[in-house]
């Protein structure tokens, strides 16, 4: 019996490893976007907008958080089609994707709305800002920055969530692997390599949210 | 058309698999506390080598999704020449995975513990082991409590990826009684309110013992 690693077979299929890995970095880039915009809707509507909006915010959030990914990717893969619409695995995987990240993007951005000391606010009016000019500078934006380290930490399992997405069949790089293993059967092999492709992707994320953070938040402090 | 409707025969079906979830959680939350705690320990222990072994552990961990922990566990096992087993490999990942996350958490409890209730320690004689069981730890553990309870609501709907390797807990019975019933806003809705029932159980009491010890440990 060979017991020694062989990746060799594995790395001949290096293409395919790597379209995988680009739809999955599609997959995070597309959800992380649309998540991202949810968020900032749901936290400013959470946070100023009038109760028969925050409240249904409230429960969205809610139900997002305290249920399983798979299960809303299941959900929205099974039951839209029900509803007239027909996705293809990989637009249900966005969407789901999206709805899940766009619940804890909302809740992050409203503590870091919170967070803003009620006297900057204060002084914003003392100093005549209209509200639209007051909620976009003096709230949003040190709301934002003070949580960006949070949303870039939900952006980084957002990454690695996108794994599960081959459960409705999605193609990327976990799907990708899985059928290499029924292409080679050197199974262990395989998800050491993909393994190895997740990790570095992730670090390579890390440094991207970093560089992009200080880019963005670069004129305080 | 379908072969059967969604019934209250389904609706136990998939209450019984909640079962399986609850306990792999049980055996999650048990085996990652347990290397959490060791992890955490040796982080913050005086020798270099070993905190760097376990700084290694914890980026792997944290820096590969689960499901390829699993997947590795899974086939790992049978490459090492044992038979796979869905419940031994998700009792493994769950464990080790949440090792490192745990272990995050309590180093950072123990490091928000003032550097001179270390030194006093010391001066009183207190070896490493010593100091961190009777001075450090308990003064940790109000601060962490809070994320653990966080990541324990983590670790219930992480639990629904063991599906994946064909273990059948709540998210693969629930995928079992959508194919046969087809009726998959009704299954996964319920199985949804199951899990939030579960998480919102869990999150219970961590409101209380958060509140309630206010500075037991200061005086």
């Amino acid at each position: 019996m060979q017991t020694a690693l062989q990746f060799g077979p594995i790395l001949i299929h290096l293409d395919l490893l790597l379209r995988g890995l680009a739809k999955s970095i599609q997959l995070a880039a597309l959800s992380i976007l649309f998540g991202t915009a949810i968020g900032i809707l749901g936290a400013i509507g959470r946070s100023f907008g009038p109760r028969f909006l925050s409240w249904p915010i409230a429960c969205y959030v809610e139900l997002i958080r305290n249920t399983p990914l798979l299960i809303q990717l299941y959900f929205v893969f099974f039951s839209l089609p029900l509803f007239g619409f027909k996705l293809s695995s990989n637009t249900a995987a966005v969407v789901a994707l999206s709805i899940h990240l766009g619940a804890y993007a909302t809740e992050i951005l409203r503590a870091g709305i919170e967070s803003i000391p009620e006297g900057q606010i204060e002084a914003a009016k003392s100093l005549g800002l209209g509200r639209y000019r007051i909620i976009r500078h003096v709230i949003l934006v040190p709301a934002a920055r003070a949580v960006y380290p949070s949303l870039s930490a939900q952006f980084i399992l957002q990454i690695m969530g996108t794994s599960i997405v081959g459960a409705i069949a999605a193609e990327e790089l976990t799907a990708v692997a899985n059928n290499l293993v029924m292409q080679t059967f050197r199974s262990f092999e395989v998800y050491i390599i993909i393994a190895v492709i997740y990790f570095v992707l992730v670090q390579a994320a890390s440094l991207l949210f970093a560089g992009i953070g200080k880019l963005m938040f670069r004129w305080k402090q | 058309m379908s072969l059967r409707d969604f019934g209250p025969n389904e609706l136990m079906f998939l209450l019984l698999a909640t079962r399986w979830t609850i306990l792999l959680a049980l055996i999650a939350f048990a085996g990652g506390g347990l290397i959490g705690l060791v992890v955490a320990a040796i982080r913050v222990a005086p020798a270099r080598p070993l905190r760097w072994l376990a700084a290694g552990y914890i980026q792997f961990f944290m820096g590969t999704p689960i499901l390829i922990q699993l997947f590795m566990a899974y086939y790992g096992s049978s490459f090492l020449g044992y038979r796979p087993d869905p419940w031994v490999a998700a009792a493994v990942t769950f464990s080790l995975n949440g090792g490192a996350f745990f272990g995050e958490i309590f180093r950072g409890a123990i490091e928000a513990i003032p550097k001179g209730q270390w030194e006093a320690a010391t001066a009183l004689g207190f070896r490493f082991i010593r100091t961190l069981r009777l001075v450090i730890i308990p003064q940790a553990v109000r601060l962490m409590l809070p994320p653990t309870v966080g990541f324990m609501v983590q670790i219930v709907k992480t639990t629904s990826i063991a599906s994946l390797i064909g273990l059948t807990e709540l998210a693969r019975a629930a995928t079992q009684v959508n194919t046969v019933t087809f009726q998959p806003v009704m299954v996964f809705g319920t199985v949804s309110l199951i899990y939030f029932a579960l998480c919102w159980l869990r999150s219970m009491p961590a409101i209380s013992n958060v509140v309630s010890p206010p500075e037991r440990y200061a005086r």
